[in-house]
């Protein structure tokens, strides 16, 4: 643990400003928060919340288009609010530093590792370019990053997405600041690559005694890492209290939603090999055409009527290659896949009509699965005129009737995406899916891009159709709490093979494959002593045999 | 549409007001002009007084005549020119971005060879050969600038046809033609439409630059650029005649910018 000791950051009655619709708008109402040296302290709520604005405003900054309107932000005796530029200069990347959520967008390609981190120690006058290359070495090393002496003067595609968040956290750390700012440095990262880096952020903190303000959507995240946390939403406390009386006794009711554990279905029974919707053989694919580089290799998967499969794995494992594979957008090497009791042909040119209805797909990013310039009615039109020949009334019925289904009002119809929220999107995603009445569902990830409340709704919302519509799904995902709360059957995927197979008990129950096992103990659970238990019981270091942990 | 144009701002209206003056210029032209097209009206270079209002030109016709005569084909071949190449170029840059493979490479191979001769010695060489009627100059400047258009409609078509909701369209089964008129055309128009109202001028530009070498419309045929390049020798007198046509150009140019600038902003939902 840190030793917490005196009052380093005061932030007062914060107001901050967002333009939108050509006038000021308030997006965070008067918030007041204090951290303490050696202190971490998590900001924790849904997108919109404000969260990174207010973790933008402890250093003084606002993004693009917003502006703090009020209030005081007090640093170590400095007031940053209205401070001159170069006063903030000096501090900012020097006594408070920021890692931001994409470690991918955030460096740039052109230069090495090393190169990057040097810039701030050096800009700020604090070592020469050789001092920092030699600091550098020792921070990469207590970050845990593989051959320190090296690792540096890669280049950033050289390394993995963990190494490169593990990397920035190391450029925050250049000059020894008294804060670092972590705005979701994990989201974007595979459960056992996620854990690498928290790992790597709580001990780089403690030996340091750094304070930290740790911004995240996910709760069992932060229960590892902070001491204090701050609950929010829409630019308002909602609750504010140390984590472990948090966890344990949440005051508020949007607290205790988020904490609430997702079971969403009971367990059908095991049908057998009757109804078999969806089955694919031996199944081999390469992106080159050749045998020498299969992404996918010996797939055998059956998939049945009304029931759901989850496919997990790692990103690079070959998941979602596989849906490319079963829709057609990428012919296999070999193998087959058997459709309704019938071969398809394995490209989508050669595929009928029929074929393509009876199968839909909805995507991770609602953002760009709909297209920008139609409106919902053209949008969930389109499957219906083009499949069933349905026009004028007909059509606009069942549009109405469609949009009933998922739950959104009639008005919806003449809206563009554009005008909608993110769940909304993805609602209308799956009206477009099942205007085509299809009898298999490919879910590709769709509720990463959510919201923890919104994705919930949505899988309920796919749950109830499943049950009143008898579709199947193919749930693509990596993240396992989605895997338990939705799915019949489980498939773990690893390197472009399938690892384990079979019912959800069956899976979810011990004794687990190895990489099973690595992939269930690594999803973070609300417990604030699961990290350090974790690191304890595997011992050195948690390092995935996955294929995004390269450490050539 | 109306309503559109009720809020359109002031920029906007003028633009159109200008372009709708020009159109009627062009359209009346006959009606308006106080002579003929290329009657000799007078001595060389008169200056404007109640007969000529802008003067006479080199021969001694009278200038605002041949201005109201001259909008008539500049816009016209202009715009047709300019029309063309962009369906040319689209259409060939939305193909090439689609079906990809060899369509991709061929069009594009063929492209940068066109790309690779000077544009002012290509057409000087295909004129001469098809002669120089306004169909072949409109032809052949037509293809000539459809070459601009199909990089930049190839480019931003790549970027759209990336996104998962063309993929959804794809495993709909959609036909290439759907795909490319109402998945990706109406997201790539604003890049596009702005590119047309620059091209608009440079067509413009380039058919005086060919009447100047002779190759371009022909004379006793009145248009703006020529008449910039008949009567640049004025200037030596220090007699302004020439900055009449000339102002001509830049007034239809500024004012299809100004439109362009509008819709660009409308088009892409941008609200500063």
């Amino acid at each position: 643990m840190n030793h917490i000791g005196s009052k380093l950051l005061e932030i007062k009655g914060l107001v901050i400003e967002g333009f939108t619709d050509e006038k000021w708008v308030e997006i965070v109402h008067g918030i007041d928060l204090t951290l303490n040296r050696g202190e971490v302290l998590g900001l924790i709520g849904e997108s919109g919340a404000g969260k990174s604005t207010i973790g933008l405003a402890a250093m003084g900054y606002t993004r693009q288009g917003c502006r703090i309107a009020s209030g005081s932000i007090v640093f170590d005796g400095h007031q940053l609010f209205g401070a001159p530029d170069h006063v903030k200069r000096k501090i900012r990347g020097n006594r408070i530093a920021y890692v931001a959520q994409s470690a991918a967008a955030s460096f740039n390609p052109a230069h090495r590792l090393i190169k990057q981190y040097a810039e701030a120690p050096v800009q700020h006058g604090l070592m020469s370019y050789s001092e920092a290359k030699e600091k550098a070495v020792d921070i990469y090393s207590r970050l845990l990053l593989p051959d320190p002496e090296n690792i540096g003067y890669r280049y950033p595609h050289q390394v993995s997405g963990g190494q490169l968040q593990r990397a920035m956290v190391a450029m925050a750390m250049a000059c020894r600041p008294d804060i670092i700012v972590f705005d979701e440095p994990t989201t974007a990262l595979d459960v056992t690559t996620q854990i690498e880096v928290l790992a790597a952020i709580k001990q780089i903190t403690e030996q340091f005694n750094t304070a930290a303000i740790y911004i995240t959507h996910d709760l069992a995240i932060v229960a590892q890492l902070a001491d204090r946390i701050m609950v929010l939403r829409y630019g308002n406390l909602v609750e504010e209290n140390n984590a472990r009386e948090i966890l344990a006794h949440p005051k508020e009711e949007y607290t205790r939603k988020l904490l609430s554990v997702r079971t969403l279905r009971e367990d059908k029974a095991y049908n057998g090999d009757k109804d078999v919707a969806l089955e694919v053989s031996d199944l081999s694919a390469s992106y080159s055409g050749s045998g020498d580089e299969l992404v996918l290799e010996d797939i055998n998967l059956k998939i049945r009527r009304g029931r759901t499969v989850a496919l997990v794995g790692e990103s690079g494992s070959g998941k979602s290659t596989l849906a490319r594979v079963i829709t057609g957008l990428l012919p296999p090497l070999e193998g087959t896949v058997v459709f309704d009791g019938r071969q398809l042909p394995p490209a989508l040119k050669s595929r009928k009509k029929e074929d393509l209805q009876q199968m839909q797909m909805i995507y991770q990013m609602p953002d760009t699965a709909l297209n920008p310039r139609q409106k919902v009615r053209k949008i969930i039109g389109r499957p219906l005129s083009f499949y069933f020949g349905m026009k004028g009334k007909k059509q606009e019925k069942r549009i109405l009737e469609l949009l009933d289904m998922i739950e959104l009002p009639a008005g919806y119809i003449e809206r563009y995406p554009g005008e909608l929220s993110g769940g909304e999107k993805q609602r209308i995603c799956i009206a477009r899916a099942l205007a085509a009445n299809p009898s298999l569902i490919i879910c590709d990830e769709v509720t990463s891009a959510l919201d923890q409340l919104v994705a919930e709704e949505i899988l309920k919302l796919l749950q109830r159709l499943q049950n009143e519509l008898g579709v199947s799904y193919l749930f693509i995902t990596h993240d396992l709490n989605t895997v338990k709360a939705i799915s019949d059957e489980i498939v773990v995927m690893l390197q472009g093979r399938i690892v384990e197979q079979g019912v959800k008990k069956e899976i979810l129950t011990p004794p687990h494959h190895e990489y099973t096992d690595l992939l269930l103990s690594s999803v973070p659970e609300m417990d604030p002593d699961w990290l350090d238990q974790l690191l304890a019981d595997r011992g050195d270091f948690p390092v995935a045999s996955g294929p995004a942990v390269s450490t050539e | 549409m109306f309503k559109l144009l009720k809020q359109s701002p002031i920029s906007a209206r003028l633009g159109i007001a200008i372009v709708v003056m020009n159109i009627f210029a062009a359209l009346f032209a006959p009606l308006i002009a106080p002579y003929g097209e290329t009657e000799v009206v007078g001595d060389v270079w008169l200056p404007m007084s109640r007969d000529h209002l802008l003067g006479t030109d080199q021969l001694g016709r009278d200038l605002f005549t041949r201005i109201l005569y001259g909008a008539r084909n500049t816009i016209a071949i202009a715009f047709v020119t300019t029309l063309l190449s962009f369906v040319v170029g689209i259409i060939g840059g939305f193909l090439a971005a689609t079906l990809k493979g060899w369509t991709d490479l061929s069009l594009s191979r063929i492209v940068d060879v066109m790309m690779a001769i000077p544009i002012l010695i290509f057409a000087l060489t295909v004129l001469s050969v098809v002669g120089t009627s306004i169909l072949a100059l409109i032809l052949v400047i037509a293809l000539l600038d459809s070459t601009r258009v199909f990089r930049l409609s190839r480019a931003v078509a790549m970027d759209v046809e990336a996104l998962d909701f063309v993929e959804a369209a794809r495993l709909r089964g959609e036909k290439i033609w759907w795909l490319m008129r109402h998945e990706i055309l109406p997201n790539a128009m604003p890049p596009l439409v702005a590119e047309f109202g620059l091209r608009f001028c440079f067509v413009f530009l380039f058919i005086a630059a060919l009447s100047f070498l002779g190759l371009g419309i022909q004379p006793p045929t009145a248009d703006w650029g020529s008449m910039v390049r008949e009567n640049a020798g004025a200037i030596t007198f220090g007699i302004f005649i020439p900055l009449w046509p000339a102002g001509a150009i830049a007034f239809l140019t500024v004012g299809v910018n100004l439109i362009v600038d509008w819709f660009l902003h409308v088009a892409s939902g941008l609200k500063d």
